[in-house]
């Protein structure tokens, strides 16, 4: 995918604040075996860059650094690829600024 | 579970909701509020400009209280292509008032000290919670809420929906769909922390005064998008934003549009040296009149972000959610005061005078605007920019080319990169979505 060489998300999540809820997941991807377009524009569009590809070519999500945006729900909850939830009450990200 | 009954429960501790839960607790209604954040505004992002006037019309008194950053002096509107901005800056001293008419905030500041106004007026704040779902009786009418913190149900008169512009309850309930890509925008920001004195040396401020920076061109890459840096007193937010459906189309990366904004030339001075503190990501509803849903039904009503009230071209959302949420309450109160149900008939009180206001007004204005944007991003973001960057660099540039061949060469590189009839068209569209 046309993911930047140069940015690393990784040191910008390194910033904020999580409280993760350790083994609830809030979003999942549906499993497959190819991943639709709409999977795959996640690779890109998700702006923690939560979703990775497996060596299997198959699309695949580590929520930690999720910032609860809704982006992916709103590309990939209509075809059913994801299921998108908000955290439990108090985990997930906290914003000191916003 | 909470056995007791309310007059009303609002979902959501951000603008909407702190304007709704605060006018109903003010008006003696019992009121319960919950948020899913740690704190009102652990979840919240925004620019962030504060509007004064509505901002009052909730909290008189809100100036000497509230966590304000800067007061704004100064607009700069910024055309960019990859090198060079075409700017049109407005500063007045006027603005230098003693009631001023904006400001600079940081939102998870400002949304716990709002609460804390929300608390005082009585109503009842459960923060770490999240509403799972809308309860319906027998006959479909909204009833409560359940949650994720306690077994059972919560039941109120009327269910104030302002859980922000992702939906996820109404959506849920069928009261309304899921935000499409295209009419909404994702924005990513970076909070850069420098010396006072360096932010205000950098943008020619003193004291409290501050200034803001619209940006658009390029830096979107031919998308429907802008970027904005905005000084507070400590350090500067930067951000950018695109529609979703521009993301998914073009496979950019927001992280990479970001960095790519701060590498620019004009804009890597101001914040060089920083220390970024956080890295937030929120999404913005651009579709205008023409998205929003249905604002009322029985026994609920939808207010702010969630029920896409935002003024995009204008860069408006905050004083939208707080407008629309303060005049729910109204209506309301107005029902409940007259011993009447919350029926959808009832309800209905709260359009007609959302309808009167400001905010359906404006929306309604520019009703064709987010659909222009779209269908001619190209345009509008990447080709206009570039030609009005060339043809201003050719017209301060002196390099012994007589003036008239300078100009017909302006105009020559306009009409070869939009033909007349086009540039024609891009002006009447303009016009008639702006009018
Ligand atoms: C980058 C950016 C810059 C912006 N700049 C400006 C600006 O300069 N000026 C301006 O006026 N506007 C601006 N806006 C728009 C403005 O931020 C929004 O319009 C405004 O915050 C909307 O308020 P709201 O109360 O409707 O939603 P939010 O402020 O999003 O509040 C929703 C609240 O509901 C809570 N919630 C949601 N679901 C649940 C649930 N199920 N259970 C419990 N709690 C829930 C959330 O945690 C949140 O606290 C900007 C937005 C962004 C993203
Ligand atoms: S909600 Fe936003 S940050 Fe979280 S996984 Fe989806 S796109 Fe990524």
């Amino acid at each position: 995918m046309n993911v930047e060489p140069t940015v690393r998300v990784e040191d910008k999540l390194y910033y904020n604040r999580y409280l993760v809820d350790v083994g609830r997941p809030h979003v999942t991807v549906r499993a497959h075996t190819t991943p639709s377009p709409q999977l795959l524009a996640l690779l890109s569009a998700c702006p923690a860059r939560c979703y990775e590809l497996n060596d299997n070519g198959q699309v695949e999500i580590t929520v930690d650094g999720c910032i609860e945006c809704g982006t992916c729900r709103v590309i990939a909850e209509p075809t059913g690829d994801i299921k998108w939830s908000y955290p439990r009450g108090g985990y997930g990200v906290l914003f000191k600024f916003g | 579970m909470i056995e007791e009954r309310f007059d009303a429960i609002v979902v959501g501790a951000g603008m909407a909701g702190n304007a709704a839960a605060l006018t109903m607790a003010k008006r003696g209604m019992k009121v319960l509020q919950l948020e899913r954040g740690e704190y009102p505004g652990s979840k919240n992002v925004q620019g962030a400009i504060l509007y004064a006037d509505m901002m009052e019309k909730l909290i008189p008194e809100f100036r000497g209280e509230a966590p304000l950053e800067r007061h704004l002096v100064e607009q700069r509107f910024w055309m960019m292509d990859d090198r060079s901005h075409v700017g049109m800056h407005y500063r007045s001293d006027d603005f230098n008032e003693e009631r001023p008419n904006r400001y600079t905030i940081i939102r998870a500041q400002f949304d716990k000290w709002f609460s804390s106004k929300v608390r005082e007026a009585g109503a009842t704040v459960l923060c770490e919670t999240t509403v799972t779902e809308l309860v319906r009786d027998d006959r479909e009418r909204i009833v409560g809420v359940r949650t994720d913190r306690r077994d059972g149900e919560i039941h109120a008169d009327v269910v104030v929906l302002a859980e922000g512009v992702n939906g996820l309850l109404g959506t849920r309930a069928g009261l309304r769909s899921r935000p499409k890509p295209d009419n909404v925008a994702l924005a990513v920001k970076e909070m850069h922390f420098l010396p006072r004195e360096t932010i205000e040396a950098r943008f020619n401020l003193k004291g409290d005064e501050g200034v803001v920076i619209e940006a658009a061109g390029t830096i979107s890459r031919g998308m429907t998008g802008m970027g904005f840096i905005y000084a507070n007193k400590e350090c500067i937010s930067l951000g950018i934003g695109c529609l979703v459906a521009d993301f998914q189309r073009t496979a950019q990366t927001p992280y990479g549009m970001l960095d790519h904004f701060k590498q620019h030339p004009s804009v890597a001075p101001l914040i060089a040296g920083s220390e970024v503190k956080e890295y937030a990501a929120h999404l913005i509803p651009e579709g205008g009149y023409k998205a929003i849903p249905q604002l009322y039904g029985e026994g609920w009503v939808v207010v702010g972000d969630a029920a896409q009230l935002n003024n995009a071209i204008h860069r408006e959302g905050s004083n939208l959610a707080m407008t629309s949420g303060r005049i729910a309450a109204e209506a309301i109160a107005q029902v409940k005061s007259r011993r009447e149900p919350m029926t959808a008939t009832n309800l209905s009180l709260y359009k007609k005078m959302l309808d009167e206001s400001f905010v359906i007004k404006d929306l309604k204005k520019y009703k064709d605007m987010p659909m222009l944007m779209h269908t001619h991003s190209q345009n509008f973001f990447l080709t206009y920019p570039q030609l009005i960057s060339k043809a201003l660099q050719n017209f301060v540039r002196v390099d012994g080319t007589p003036k008239v061949e300078k100009e017909k060469a302006t105009l020559k590189s306009f009409v070869k990169a939009r033909s007349w009839t086009g540039l024609f068209g891009d002006a009447c569209r303009f016009t008639r979505a702006w009018r």
